[in-house]
């Protein structure tokens, strides 16, 4: 009983405010990052270089008022942050953030749950978030909000195909739909995945940023054309659910191209004897420094790209990426049965 | 006995979102509780341990046929008040002949399931672990399902290929 009730929820209610922190503090790092490549300071009043920023702005979210625009779907409006936050969060549950740990005299792994069709799961999660997004623009009742929301709708599902199509590749050489078996798989092989499939990787993070809404392919929330995107009408914390379920998708593709593509929790070479000493550093630091790399391409991306037009993004999504791994898939297949 | 209270609670709410489907007034409403219905069918499947199908239920029925019902749904005009048949109540009489249709199917079902019992038993002989159910489901479709699989597929391509056709007019 305790086995099976009590130490999930131990994990869960730690990953969970892991997760929330670490999306308090993007933010800040976001903003820090954008001001330090346009050679400015970025947030500094609130403590020391601005480290207690976040809890000001969450305070400040906090006690906004909460506007409904007459004649909105109330019911609707309401449950669409909740809908764009949840799968973002509960993507959370199939992650291994590190191998083992020894805590008062017991071994326990470093993920929630490790479930045979984990990477599926991820994929699933991923395609309910767009309904949070397409409700919450049909239900504000207002012009804005319903451009930006067809027009994030159509991008997640166009790039959700593309993104899907590299899982594929990546389950063909790993022979596991289990994320904690994609990392044991780059392990046993003595190569990250990132190696052996450089344009699933590429593709994936690409079609990751269109997923997440992020520059250059932030349509959705074009600021000049359409004031904020689907979430124009939202403010308070109704605000803040979307706004923390875009850094929480952030964290998990991130987290995802780590496993999948760049070993996971494994120190650089880890058949290398010679850099034994690199164990010093725990697993999950290891998952976590690959992570926060990635996250700062992210960002750094933002700082330096034009947004794409539309017509772009949709060629970008169907004619390029969607052939590409298509094309991935079979010289893939076809390599892995010619080497048995 | 927590998996017979998991079983009828899943059940109940999957009736309710069923009913709910119907007699929402608003249509976005009625979508969204199809979504609902869809999510809890999956975790219906993922109590049996059937892990793999649960995903693609998902993936395939929640997560992409659905959002395009709610497309559909959104962009076209519903304001406008449906139009009045000849005889209205053509639809009721068929739809009492499709429910007797379905009540007699259910029970020819369980009439059947209650006359061969031993069915169960034979297939449960060789337990399928929640382990090794993508491997099962995969080793099927490739191997006694081969021709009906392949067959699935052609039937998608060619209703790909029917709607390029039919939304691009200058071929």
């Amino acid at each position: 009983m305790v086995e099976t009730l009590v130490y999930p929820l131990i994990k869960i209610v730690f990953v969970l405010t892991g997760v929330l922190i670490t999306v308090m503090y993007l933010v800040l790092l976001e903003r820090k990052v954008q001001a330090w490549v346009q050679v400015r300071y970025g947030p500094m009043r609130v403590g020391p270089h601005g480290v207690l920023q976040p809890l000001a702005d969450v305070l400040k979210l906090f006690v906004k008022e909460d506007i409904t625009p007459v004649r909105a779907d109330k019911w609707v409006y309401t449950a669409a942050p909740i809908i764009v936050l949840v799968p973002a969060l509960i993507a959370f549950a199939v992650i291994p953030f590190g191998s083992t740990v020894h805590l008062f005299g017991q071994t326990i792994p470093l993920y929630i749950s490790d479930i045979n069709v984990g990477l599926l799961y991820i994929a699933a999660v991923a395609s309910i978030g767009v309904y949070g997004i397409i409700l919450g623009g049909w239900s504000s009742n207002s012009k804005y909000p319903l451009l930006g929301s067809l027009r994030s709708s159509a991008q997640l599902i166009s790039y959700e195909l593309a993104v899907t199509m590299t899982f594929v590749t990546v389950i063909l050489i790993s022979g596991s739909l289990s994320m904690v078996g994609i990392v044991e798989a780059q392990r046993k092989g003595h190569v990250w995945f990132a190696f052996l499939q450089p344009l699933a990787c590429v593709i994936y993070f690409i079609g990751a940023l269109a997923e997440t809404n992020r520059a250059p392919f932030d349509l959705p929330e074009a600021e000049q054309e359409l004031v904020a995107g689907f979430h124009t009408e939202y403010s308070g914390m109704r605000f803040a659910l979307f706004f923390l379920a875009e850094y929480a998708n952030m964290i998990v593709v991130s987290s995802v191209a780590t496993t999948l593509f760049f070993g996971g929790w494994l120190r650089p070479f880890p058949n290398v004897a010679a850099l034994r000493f690199l164990d010093v550093v725990p697993s999950w630091a290891w998952f976590c420094l690959k992570t926060f790399g990635l996250l700062y391409l992210f960002m750094w991306i933002r700082a330096t790209f034009p947004r794409y037009r539309y017509d772009q993004l949709m060629r970008i999504g169907w004619k390029l990426l969607i052939p590409l791994a298509i094309a991935n898939i079979l010289v893939t297949a076809a390599v892995k049965v010619i080497l048995g | 006995m927590s998996e017979a209270i998991a079983f009828y609670t899943l059940a109940a709410l999957i009736l309710g979102f069923a009913i709910l489907v119907i007699t929402a007034r608003s249509t976005v409403h009625s979508v969204l509780f199809l979504v609902a219905n869809f999510l809890f069918v999956a975790a219906l499947y993922a109590l049996l341990g059937a892990q793999f199908l649960a995903v693609i239920q998902v993936v395939v029925y929640a997560g992409g046929i659905v959002v395009l019902y709610l497309f559909v749904v959104m962009l076209v005009n519903l304001k406008r008040p449906p139009e009045v048949h000849k005889d209205p109540h053509r639809r009721s009489r068929l739809a009492f002949v499709m429910a007797c249709v379905l009540l007699a199917e259910i029970g020819a079902i369980a009439l059947w399931g209650y006359a061969r019992p031993a069915m169960t038993a034979t297939a449960l002989a060789t337990p399928m672990t929640a382990s090794q159910n993508v491997e099962q489901v995969g080793w099927l479709l490739y191997t006694t399902y081969l021709v009906p699989f392949e067959v699935a597929s052609m039937l998608l391509l060619v209703a790909m290929v029917g709607a390029i056709i039919l939304a691009r007019r200058d071929l």
